[in-house]
């Protein structure tokens, strides 16, 4: 990786079969990420950030071009390779929180550990300063229907960062939040982010968000607008 | 194992949905273990009256014997040989010999087996000892069902007609002096047993029997010139075969509570997965391989069956006890049924009978699991997490 580059497109092309069309969701994208970096992507709805950000974790594979994320090309990768990379590197924070509804808190945390080798006394204090982090330790026992949103976004907040991914991958973390909860979250992750020097890239048009932002990239009809940094 | 504790943890946080799948899976096992248990009783009390009754440790048959051909009763006898007279003086085998012949109770006409057995053998559990009677003619004792049939009472008496080794006709007057009560109707209808000596005086067959049952316990028979050995495999065959076929009619009440079984297991695994969608895609994005995911859904699936067992080991292994220990009381009795029954049916259960039930239901309720969670391996994980399943 150069210059702590974590991840970079290459004229990323995304296609989408539609009713026997083909939807173009990415044209010919080119970016780079670098590590610890609190960026955006901004856009309307339907200009390519989610399917950016689900190309960047793994989640699907380019039509065209090169997505090269912690050296691997996406594209290349097998299945089980690319869920390797998620479950070692990635940690995603979806608008929905997407949170497990029949475990607690505490095992909703602990999953993504699961999956790892890891001791479970380690597995345990790792979840604990998770929680610690985002201020649910009190919270550790309670399921995920006895919380608030805002309570939801931070468990979800903790999952993402409980192994100290390389990025977090954030889908419109605040869109089911309201202002004070919205802030809440943000301000956590940004601790996180300088704390922890784990690359941060939104999926979002919230400008509670965008205010956080210290790189904002505007994707529009799924082409690069704009990229704009700013301290 | 990581596997292991989140299907167990899915599955216990399901709450009722588990607990009605798995209260359903118990009941079936309970049920299946019964039901099949009466069969396995009925089949040990059948063998085990007919043991005690009729066959003890096998019988010799001279050759040409067929039970099921009268045609050949006229020819079924020969001298009882020299290593199985040793057998019949040690007490460890005694002789039968059985002829044709006719009855009239009440003036009818009714064929009937004449059965000769030395009132002193002990090698079978019959009251034999009852036709020793010296004052008597000709003693006669018939069993329950028989004497039912044709209203025939202790002090009776019955016109027998036979035919003796030359094919003459004779005929005697035979007093009832005992109505043995044995659950076995192969030596209860239509049949007579006389003293042995009286009735080789009545055929001119002196010294000469059809079959020699031999003692349990008695030397190793082996085949003699003449003689065939007949084991408990061959002489046990009709009841197993018959129970075979009562089990297999039962076999439709298996397979009907399998199916519920199955079919509750194979909808909760439907619905799980269609409500789980984004579970699935969550999974996924945390780094758990397609396979793995299958793997968890089909556990979980799998897992009812082990709840299953769980529960009806605490309320069936009671049930199954006591109904084992106090047996079930049938409607009617061993005449109804063909073959030695007793008014109440005591089930048995064997390790192989309730491992292999287990074995069936686990087999089965993993491969239901197993069908619905198939449908994972072709899902992307971007489609699972908008809710959307190919």
């Amino acid at each position: 990786m150069k210059n702590n580059v974590v991840i970079e497109t290459q004229h990323l092309v995304k296609e989408f079969p539609i009713g026997g069309r083909k939807f173009t969701a990415l044209n010919d994208v080119n970016l780079t990420f670098g590590k610890a970096e609190f960026t955006g992507v901004v856009g309307p709805s339907g200009s390519g950030k989610t399917t950016l950000l689900n190309i960047i974790g793994s989640l699907d594979a380019p039509s065209e071009g090169k997505a090269i994320v912690l050296g691997q090309s996406i594209g290349d990768l097998s299945h089980r390779n690319a869920a390797r990379l998620r479950n070692e590197h990635f940690g995603f924070i979806f608008q929905t929180y997407n949170l497990f509804p029949v475990y607690s808190v505490f095992e909703n945390v602990e999953f993504p550990l699961l999956l790892l080798t890891m001791s479970a006394a380690d597995r345990k204090q790792a979840v604990l300063d998770a929680l610690e982090w985002v201020g649910l330790f009190d919270k550790a026992k309670n399921r995920p229907a006895q919380l608030s949103g805002g309570e939801s976004q931070r468990v979800a907040i903790a999952r993402a960062m409980v192994k100290k991914p390389k990025i977090v991958l954030a889908d419109e973390p605040t869109a089911n939040l309201d202002a004070k909860n919205s802030h809440n979250i943000l301000q956590t992750m940004e601790q996180l982010n300088r704390e922890l020097g784990t690359t941060f890239v939104f999926a979002t048009h919230d400008e509670k968000v965008i205010q956080y932002l210290r790189r904002i990239v505007t994707l529009e009809d799924g082409r690069v607008a704009d990229d704009e940094t700013r301290e | 194992m990581v596997t292991l504790k989140l299907a167990y943890r899915n599955l216990v946080g399901a709450g009722l949905r588990t607990w009605l799948n798995v209260a359903v899976l118990s009941f079936t096992y309970v049920l299946i273990i019964w039901h099949q248990g009466l069969f396995s009783g009925m089949y040990e009390q059948a063998s085990r009256d007919y043991i005690k009754d009729e066959i003890a440790g096998g019988q010799y048959w001279i050759d040409g014997y067929d039970p099921y051909d009268p045609l050949t009763l006229e020819e079924s006898h020969g001298v009882i040989l020299e290593p199985i007279e040793s057998l019949i003086k040690e007490k460890q085998a005694t002789p039968l010999l059985i002829r044709q012949g006719t009855i009239y109770p009440e003036g009818r006409v009714q064929s009937a087996l004449i059965k000769g057995i030395d009132p002193d053998q002990t090698i079978l559990d019959i009251p034999a000892h009852r036709l020793s009677s010296d004052e008597i003619h000709l003693p006669v004792m018939i069993g329950k069902l028989m004497a039912k049939r044709n209203s025939l009472h202790i002090g009776d008496e019955i016109t027998i007609r036979w035919r003796d080794a030359n094919g003459t006709f004779d005929a005697a007057d035979g007093t009832i002096v005992e109505i043995m009560n044995t659950n076995v109707p192969t030596i209860d209808m239509g049949q007579l047993w006389v003293p042995l000596k009286r009735l080789q005086e009545m055929s001119g067959l002196v010294n000469e029997a059809t079959i020699v049952v031999i003692g349990k316990g008695a030397r190793e028979p082996k085949d003699l010139p003449g003689w065939k050995f007949k084991g408990h495999g061959v002489l046990l065959k009709d009841i197993n075969d018959m129970i075979k076929s009562k089990r297999f009619g039962g076999a439709v009440l298996y397979v009907i509570l399998l199916f519920l079984a199955m079919l509750a297991i194979f909808d909760t695994q439907v619905l799980s997965i269609f409500r789980r969608r984004k579970e699935i895609g969550t999974l996924m994005a945390l780094g758990m391989i397609r396979s793995r995911v299958i793997a968890l859904f089909t556990l979980e699936g799998a897992m009812h069956g082990i709840l299953g067992i769980a529960i009806a080991a605490i309320y069936g292994i009671p049930i199954l006890i006591y109904s084992a220990k106090t047996g079930i009381p049938l409607p009617s009795t061993g005449e109804e049924y063909g073959f030695a029954l007793t008014t109440r049916l005591f089930p048995a259960y064997s390790a192989w009978l309730v491992c292999g039930t287990i074995f069936i239901i686990m087999v089965t309720v993993t491969i239901v699991s197993y069908l619905p969670s198939r449908k994972i391996s072709h899902v992307k994980p971007t489609d699972a997490l908008k809710g959307k399943l190919p």
